[in-house]
């Protein structure tokens, strides 16, 4: 794409040059979430919907989020939903000034990622076994 | 600090206020905090009234979600989970949008798509609740 600037000025190294790292992964993955979780409140918002208007809708909407696809897309927005939740608390610790040297955050970053899907195993279990 | 203010272009006023060049200070942080140490509570309840839900068929499903407890928990989730979304869409458009109209547009939207979802919900809940 042309630039349509006064003068090309050498731009500073974005993303894609930087090694992956896992606190930088947790970043994305929190605005990634974050962003999945803001259009899943339409599964909400459609089963509640469903339920006040009577019993056809709701056996629609039932049947939509009882097969496969739809337990697929549940299974991950309740893991958005964990893997945010987890992230967020990452950060209120961050936002006392603690945990911020490297070990501390690395170990964070990974607290992070296994604590959501343990979560998200739990209720998977307590939707099996309920 | 007498030195910083004899050279700062800011006026003292501007500084006791605290506010910034986008006039509103820490407020959108603050509310991203306050809305996201609620949903910590919130989201977990949610979850395990969805886990609820899912093993119940319509007439079931109606009386759990007409419970006061479940449907003031729900309420709570929706409104808390609403504003702290709303305002972490709206920093997303701001960092990945640089065209005016079309971030004023987006950032419009997000407001309206926040408040629908949660006056939809809100509605629904309360139907259920109150007529069953």
């Amino acid at each position: 794409m042309a630039r349509t600037g006064p003068a090309e000025r050498p731009l500073s190294p974005h993303l894609q040059i930087y090694k992956p790292s896992i606190t930088m992964v947790m970043s994305i993955l929190h605005r990634i979430t974050g962003a999945a979780l803001f259009f899943g409140t339409l599964l909400l918002v459609i089963a509640l919907v469903a339920l006040a208007s009577g019993s056809s809708a709701y056996g629609t909407v039932q049947a939509i989020y009882g097969s496969f696809l739809g337990k697929l897309v549940l299974f991950g927005y309740t893991w958005a939903l964990f893997h945010h939740m987890c992230g967020g608390i990452r950060h209120f610790v961050w936002d006392t000034g603690a945990g911020l040297e490297r070990e501390t955050r690395m170990k964070l970053a990974w607290a992070t990622l296994f604590a959501s899907l343990g979560m998200t195993v739990l209720a998977f279990v307590a939707y099996l076994a309920g | 600090m007498s030195q910083q203010s004899s050279t700062s272009l800011r006026t003292p006023l501007g500084r006791v206020r605290g506010l910034g060049a986008a006039k509103s200070g820490t407020d959108h942080f603050w509310k991203s905090r306050v809305t996201a140490v609620a949903n910590v509570p919130l989201t977990i309840a949610f979850v395990v009234i969805m886990l609820m839900l899912s093993k119940r068929d319509y007439a079931g499903a109606v009386k759990l979600v007409g419970q006061p407890l479940v449907a003031i928990l729900l309420l709570l989730f929706i409104g808390s989970a609403t504003y702290h979304m709303r305002l972490g869409m709206q920093v997303i458009i701001e960092d990945y949008v640089h065209s005016e109209g079309k971030k004023i547009a987006l950032l419009m939207l997000n407001t309206f798509f926040a408040i629908a979802v949660a006056l939809a919900s809100a509605y629904a809940i309360l139907k259920i609740g109150f007529a069953g």
